[in-house]
């Protein structure tokens, strides 16, 4: 539902908000440069010493006003002429024009109309409103995202159109909610919605009828300093019944032409202050550095209108169409997808697929639209559920839990939860075992255990098929291809072999750069754009599924490069590993922006076993800043599979790294990389006190057994991986 | 002569499209290219003596800026039941305005005078733009205003 209320408002009214924020970037800029240019009367300078100046100069004068820029216009008949200048208070003498700024008016209509006049005034109030809304449902948003108000800069990851849209959020926020609430607040007073606070005194019955008083004898002009004036009337030549008229920051009163006395005052009431605190606040008119501030915020609204769409794209573009969706009531299989970014739903058209080529009739709804009472022929229900951030409910998911919890669970309808998320997030697949754990306590009937999918792991998911087959009594085999990439081929330059004597063979393969077409360069996709720890897809013959390695290379390095260790048995790198130079494999790129180094200097600690160390001697390779790097590196024998051991030589020596430690397993004293960790615990330690980052990549027992070590050492620093993770310090590569 | 006049404070207007002795006048408003927005501009009568006897129309729809046009603000203490029912959009610089009213024979040769308050945001506050007292001869006469106003005519 917040979603819902976020985008709708922010696709419909990008446009406007685009015009609105521009406009209102640009005026904020005049009260800054009118506060700047303007000159400035002396804190100890009255009115009546002002006042006297300008009448000297200009002896028509029938108007002084001082705007809160501190900017002093005077405006007079001079021989049946009006005119009007800006008036440097230290002489009373003119010293530039004040007829209006022809394009801050421009750009004001605009601003508040669209040059449309009342029409206008309300669509830009909606856009305001819209903007309103979009501000808090993108609060509570990012809230949720970075898991709690404390976390609220806590650093983010994911796609880049989100983090950007993210990064500019939270700081603009604050401005945009104050300038969408004041532009409400100044457009129902301007319709008259506000009651109208009036402290016009009432005009005095009876003046003396003298005229001719000095303005040095306007005791209230001698008293009042010129930085508390706002607008200082002087009577109508010739009409003794006139009076002055002064306006201050305190109220408003009349003034005795012949006798300088005070007639009448009325104070500026409550109301009328906070109205003009409200148009202090949005326009800057009085308080220009805010008004700058503001208006750099809003420069963010088109950027997040770009972003926001391309997100909205993105989760479009993610969704499959459903061939043959039995309606609820005649299902007999219930699937129910929690879905973020739209990847869950390429599962569940597989499973859908599956299940119907099996003869069943499957219902493929989200968990949103969760309604057991329309299940009617049903005999079973499959969760498949991603999970949003900090382990909240993805979009499609919105309420399920809260309905779960309300309505009664069918007898003999046994639910089964799969999880999808990525292990390298701290609450991995946290919505989806919070669905299970309460399907449980509502007394659901389980069919089966629950799993959960790595990373849109075709493999896992093939794997939870197998388990739901065996429960239905089916064969199922669940093929999922998530809609990939155009594949281009690959060529094989060269290869470096490794590892034959310890019977692991393990190769680099070095590919060349394929040809790009011109608009994956202009977009940045494919191998247009490529860092170490990016994802090559490589699609084997005989299989549609992808098997993805980590990169070694980066596209500046000129080459594509991965590390394989050949599997017995398995399909994709026993051809791989048949390449010869020469040959070549339809491949393509998936960016992992998540597992990258940072951009500062601080310390790297790179974790790696097997050809787990192909992205970090990538990373090595691209130190050309020289950071300070160290990496452990666990191999079988450094006679055999010591990969990269010619370049590390190199890179020690130019400063790309700091120190190499090698854990070797298959010595007198065997060691694996968290033992050669734990030797190291002062020294890393320290580093990571001071700020370093742990990068680890390899097989996920490897994984587990670094973070068990990496727990015990940063114990006595009072840290835990998870700490570091949050931070976004310690990111896993694990396969 | 009392009695209509109390008539006519009654109805806040002085337009009368009941009253036999009323006759069709149409004023028209020639603004100066004062380069700024819309000019707000209130017609109102006042009396030999100089008191206010009622307004004719209201040129220009927030409330909130009445008190720019000082003097009639002033007057009607910017009590909008004054022109309830005779309130127009604003004029634009180089634009005119033309309003057709019923006027009641007699304001004319009587010592009422016609004027017009002006007021343009952000720019100078024009009270008393025009006034011209309304007489039967004055009619087809052009007058010119102080600042915003090129010139005003009133014609039978």
């Amino acid at each position: 539902m917040l979603r819902v209320a976020h985008r709708w408002p922010g696709l419909l009214a990008a446009l406007l908000l685009t015009v609105l924020a521009l406009s209102g970037a640009a005026l904020s800029l005049y009260p800054a440069t009118e506060r700047l240019s303007a000159p400035q009367a002396g804190a100890e300078q009255s009115v009546a010493d002002l006042a006297t100046r300008i009448q000297a100069a200009y002896p028509g004068v029938e108007q002084i006003r001082r705007a809160p820029s501190g900017r002093i216009t005077a405006y007079w008949f001079e021989g049946g002429q009006p005119g009007a200048a800006v008036i440097d208070p230290a002489t009373g003498q003119g010293v530039g024009s004040a007829d209006p700024n022809q394009s801050q008016r421009w750009l004001t209509n605009l601003h508040r109309s669209l040059f449309l006049g009342d029409g206008g005034r309300l669509a830009m109030a909606a856009g305001a409103a819209a903007m309103l809304i979009l501000s808090v449902s993108g609060v509570v948003l990012v809230a949720r995202r970075t898991g709690g108000w404390r976390a609220w800069f806590a650093p983010l990851r994911g796609p880049l159109a989100g983090r950007i849209h993210v990064e500019i959020a939270r700081i603009a926020v604050l401005g945009l909610l104050l300038s969408s609430t004041t532009a409400l607040w100044m457009t129902a007073s301007t319709f008259g919605l506000l009651p109208e606070g009036d402290s016009t005194p009432v005009f005095p019955a009876a003046v003396s009828g003298e005229t001719g008083v000095a303005l040095n004898d306007l005791a209230l002009l001698a008293d009042t300093p010129v930085t508390a004036l706002r607008d200082l009337t002087f009577p109508y030549p010739g009409d003794a019944t006139d009076v002055f008229t002064l306006k201050t920051e305190q109220g408003s009163g009349y003034l005795d032409q012949g006798t300088g006395a005070l007639l009448a005052w009325a104070d500026l009431g409550g109301w009328e202050r906070v109205s003009e605190t409200i148009y202090m606040l949005h326009t800057g008119q009085g308080a220009a550095l805010l008004g700058l501030v503001l208006g750099l915020m809003s420069l963010g609204v088109p950027a997040m209108g770009v972003t926001g769409a391309v997100l909205w794209i993105a989760g479009r573009a993610g969704r499959p169409r459903l061939r043959g969706n039995a309606p609820a009531s005649r299902a007999q299989t219930v699937v129910l997808v929690g879905s973020e970014g739209g990847t869950t739903w390429g599962f569940a058209a597989t499973l859908h697929k599956a299940l119907t080529e099996a003869g069943q009739a499957v219902h493929v709804a989200p968990m949103s639209g969760f309604a057991p009472q329309r299940y009617a022929h049903a005999d079973r229900i499959l969760v498949l559920a991603a999970t949003y951030g900090d382990g909240a409910a993805p979009s499609s998911a919105k309420g399920f839990l809260d309905r779960l919890a309300k309505l009664a669970p069918l007898p003999g309808v046994p639910m089964a939860v799969l999880g999808f998320g990525d292990r390298s997030f701290p609450a991995y697949c946290g919505y989806a075992e919070e669905v299970a754990a309460a399907a449980e306590a509502q007394g659901w009937d389980r069919l089966i255990r629950f799993d959960s999918v790595d990373r849109q792991s075709p493999q896992d998911f093939a794997r939870w098929g197998r388990a739901l087959g065996t429960a239905l009594g089916i064969e199922l085999e669940l093929a999922h291809c998530p809609v990939q990439p155009a594949s281009l081929p690959l060529t094989l330059i060269s290869r470096r072999d490794y590892g034959a004597e310890v019977q692991a063979p393990t190769a680099i393969l070095r590919f060349a750069l394929p040809r790009v077409s011109l608009w994956c360069r202009l977009t940045g996709r494919g191998f247009a754009r490529f860092a170490p720890g990016d994802l090559l897809g490589v699609l084997p013959e005989g299989s549609d599924v992808a098997r993805f390695y980590s990169l070694a290379s980066s596209r500046r390095d000129g080459f594509v490069e991965i590390a394989v260790k050949k599997h017995p048995g398995g399909l994709c790198s026993n051809q791989l590993m048949a390449l010869e130079p020469g040959d070549s494999v339809p491949a393509f790129l998936r960016r992992n922006p998540d597992f990258r180094p940072d951009r500062s200097a601080a310390p790297l600690i790179l974790i790696g076993a097997g050809t787990g160390v192909g992205p970090l001697a990538g990373f090595v390779r691209g130190n050309a800043r020289q950071r300070p790097v160290y990496l452990f590196f666990g191999m079988r024998h450094p006679e055999s599979d010591f990969l990269y051991d010619a370049e590390f030589a190199g890179w020690q020596q130019d400063g790309r790294l700091t120190r190499l430690v090698p854990a070797v397993s298959r010595a007198a004293q065997p060691a694996y990389v968290q033992d050669a960790l734990r030797n190291e615990a002062p020294e890393i330690a320290r580093l990571i006190r001071n700020g370093a980052r742990v990068m680890v990549c390899g097989g996920r027992e490897m994984a587990a057994g670094v973070c068990a070590a990496m727990t015990e050492m940063l114990k006595p620093a009072g840290l835990t991986p998870a700490m570091l993770k949050a931070e976004g310090r310690y990111a896993e590569d694990v396969y | 002569m009392k009695s209509l006049l109390a008539t006519l404070a009654l109805t806040t207007a002085l337009t009368a499209p009941g009253l036999a002795s009323a006759r069709q006048v149409t004023l028209t408003t020639n603004m100066n290219a004062y380069g700024g927005d819309g000019a707000y501009l209130a017609y109102y009568v006042t009396d030999a003596s100089g008191a206010y006897v009622g307004s004719l129309w209201m040129a220009g729809g927030k409330s909130k800026y009445y008190e720019h046009m000082s003097d009639w603000y002033r007057a009607t203490g910017g009590n909008t039941a004054e022109i309830n029912g005779i309130t127009g959009a604003s004029v634009g610089a180089g634009r005119s305005l033309e309003i057709t009213l019923d006027l009641a024979d007699a304001l004319f040769d009587a010592g009422y005078t016609l004027h017009i308050d002006a007021a343009v945001e952000d720019m100078r506050d024009s009270p008393n733009e025009i006034a011209v007292p309304l007489t039967a001869d004055g009619a087809g006469t052009a007058t010119r205003g102080r600042r915003y106003i090129a010139d005003f005519t009133y014609d039978f």
